[in-house]
């Protein structure tokens, strides 16, 4: 039992050989990301507020694929998008699209808390944004380098791609894409010492995706998850992660089939979907931690009260 | 069992005091809807097709709450979206926020079919419409006269709520809450009236699918979307099951309702209609909705908590059945 915290930078395709240049800064910021998150888990934030704060701060940095950072659209522009969940309630909040909010976590709360609704979308999204005063900067602010270079690789990869039904492996790699085309989002689970679940995730999306295309992250039941059992963040191809349910089916092997966190996210991460597509982090209501993936590495961190925690990229036999 | 089977809906929640001759064209356009999904089921097409044709002359008739005849957000416009997914591989296809594109659930099915993505939404989706030559029309077309009188009343009993959770106590001095007290989303059904529709089919293979489309709710922020795009709430199909719902978009979402019906069968070994009676009953808390669904054997279920649900099922072996409450 106990506080219990796991937080993810995204899976993907994260080369073994990453330079230090480009590991270093990430590391540095799970970390601090964990210690933030930790500290105030043990000051009794309630777990909500805790995954709130921990997204901000990764959507916050520029080296991961939400806020700054977010890959970029076949457009060249940033389209960004959000979701969290109470799982003592079941409360949920949703943004997607959006180009001007700092922190897109905060505003899919502020929906969760201020709206009827549940989900608010592009223009309607930034509308209520403006609303509620909170952060808003010029789209500009959130686009790197780094993603640049990404859209750019992507799309001459495309180009010998005339088909979008083909599958990528056909399309000969014209120089190795930064971390791969799948660097994917960034979400935080805990459980607080009250015993509750919470979960938040957030992303830029997919490099090079059609304007408009809303991946799992903001989908209730696919990149994002929490009830009285369990809270889960996913990430990785949102195609398939919206097709596996994954959230949902973490939480409901345990419920309808009585699985373990370890062996209900171990069964959808390998079951579930197609292999070098997801990875997830987990807690459960009994304070434990999972953070499987099926991509050749995952960013993560994570920490529990008992005093377990664990910080890496690929799997703990290759971490030095 | 086996053989195919085929359900369609068009909205649980219903107003105790719709007219008769409201409910009669209803029970006719479902009937419709129904033996055209029963005619394309006998000449062997295939549980996707017959899901997208049914829910495209859903759309087309200005009844329900979809396509033509779809809600107004709270500035007077058409916002639709729909999701269709095919079971045997789960491929998916969603979009929101759609306004001059004449079927919705078709431009669902060719984000599943043709694009890379899944969800396509607001002028992305638009843009990929137009890239697909779709049949589109300006938004006017979608709006109905009915529609504008329910905004109207929508507005009116919404500025006496100051909070849609707390419970309407100053509303009986509006008109439209003293005849019928019973509320949804905050709003008296007589004004709220859900009606997104759906269809769910089974073939002669079992080959599974489901696809439902709305305009969403009544005076509804622009931007916002419901449980009938996103997989796993509003809409699901996998190898056992299709399943379409309908009613309060938020407590579909949260209960993530279609895939639960799935899970159950799946991970508790329940029974088509038990695992509907159970998400019905478990997965709603005070949230009202009802969902219909079909089984890879060829069964037919549907389960509400609404006061009632316009649909309509049936299956090969000559069972047919509309009805309302």
């Amino acid at each position: 039992m106990g506080w219990a915290i796991a937080l993810h930078g995204g899976a993907g395709d994260i080369p073994k050989d990453l330079p230090p240049e480009r590991r270093k800064p990430r590391e540095a910021t799970l970390r601090r990301c964990l210690e933030i998150g930790v500290a105030a888990l043990k000051a009794h934030k309630s777990a909500l507020d805790v995954v709130e704060l921990v997204v901000q701060e990764l959507e916050n940095c520029p080296h991961f694929n939400a806020g700054r950072g977010s890959v970029l659209t076949t457009d060249g522009t940033v389209e960004m998008e959000a979701s969290i969940m109470d799982g003592k309630t079941k409360n949920c909040g949703a943004v997607s699209g959006l180009t001007t909010v700092v922190n897109a976590i905060s505003l899919a709360r502020l929906v969760m808390e201020k709206t009827p609704h549940i989900y608010l979308a592009f223009d309607g999204a930034e509308a209520f944004a403006r609303e509620q005063g909170v952060e808003t900067v010029d789209s500009s602010h959130f686009i790197t380098p780094e993603n640049i270079e990404r859209l750019k690789q992507a799309r001459e990869a495309n180009r010998v791609q005339i088909d979008y039904t083909q599958p990528i492996k056909k399309a000969p790699k014209i120089a190795p894409v930064p971390e791969g085309d799948q660097i994917g989002t960034v979400g935080c689970v805990a459980i607080d010492t009250q015993g509750n679940l919470a979960t938040a995730t957030s992303t830029g999306g997919l490099v090079n995706k059609m304007v408009g295309r809303i991946g799992d992250t903001p989908i209730i039941g696919t990149g994002t998850y929490a009830n009285h059992l369990c809270a889960v963040s996913a990430t990785g191809k949102g195609e398939s992660i919206i097709r596996a349910t994954v959230g949902r089916d973490v939480a409901a092997l345990m419920e309808y089939k009585g699985l373990s966190l370890e062996d209900a996210a171990a069964y959808v991460v390998e079951e579930g979907a197609p292999k070098g597509t997801v990875g997830l982090v987990a807690v459960s209501a009994t304070g434990e931690v999972t953070m499987p993936y099926n991509t050749t590495g995952m960013f993560r961190a994570c920490a529990t009260e008992a005093g377990h925690t664990e910080l890496g990229i690929w799997s703990s036999e290759s971490n030095e | 069992m086996g053989g195919w089977a085929i359900a369609v809906h068009g909205g649980a929640g219903v107003d105790p005091n719709l007219p008769p001759q409201r409910q009669e064209e209803a029970k006719q356009l479902l009937t419709r809807c129904l033996n055209l999904g029963i005619s394309a089921l006998r000449s062997s097409l295939p549980a996707i097709d017959v899901v997208e044709l049914v829910v495209r002359a859903l759309e087309s008739d200005p009844l329900f709450n979809s396509g033509r005849g779809s809600a107004l957000t709270e500035n007077g416009t058409v916002e639709m979206e729909a999701s269709i997914m095919d079971g045997p591989k789960r491929r998916c296809g969603a979009v929101s926020g759609v306004t001059t594109v004449k079927n919705p659930i078709s431009l669902a099915r060719l984000v599943m079919d043709k694009s890379p993505h899944s969800y396509l939404a607001f002028s992305g989706a638009e843009e990929f419409a137009k890239q697909q030559g779709v049949e589109m029309v300006d938004n006017e077309y979608f709006i109905t006269e009915d529609n504008v009188g329910m905004l109207k009343l929508a507005k009116e009993a919404n500025s006496i709520l100051y909070d849609y959770r707390i419970p309407i106590v100053g509303l009986e001095s509006c008109g439209a809450a003293a005849e019928s007290p019973i509320l949804m989303n905050g709003l008296p059904i007589s004004v709220y009236a859900p009606e997104t529709v759906g269809c769910v089919v089974v073939d002669g293979q079992g080959r599974c699918a489901a696809a439902t489309s709305t305009g969403g709710l009544m005076n509804k922020m622009t931007g916002r979307i419901g449980d009938s795009p996103l997989i796993g709430a509003g809409t699901y199909a996998c190898d056992l099951c299709g399943v379409s719902c309908t009613g309060e978009g938020e407590a579909i979402i949260r209960g993530t309702l279609a895939r639960d019906v799935a899970a159950l069968m799946e991970y508790k070994e329940l029974s088509l209609q038990d695992a509907v009676d159970y998400v019905i009953n478990k997965r709603l808390d005070e949230g009202k909705a009802g969902l219909i669904a079909v089984s890879k054997t060829g069964e037919v279920a549907c389960g509400f908590n609404t006061n009632g649900m316009f649909r309509g099922c049936a299956t090969e072996d000559g069972f047919m059945k509309v009805g309302i409450w």
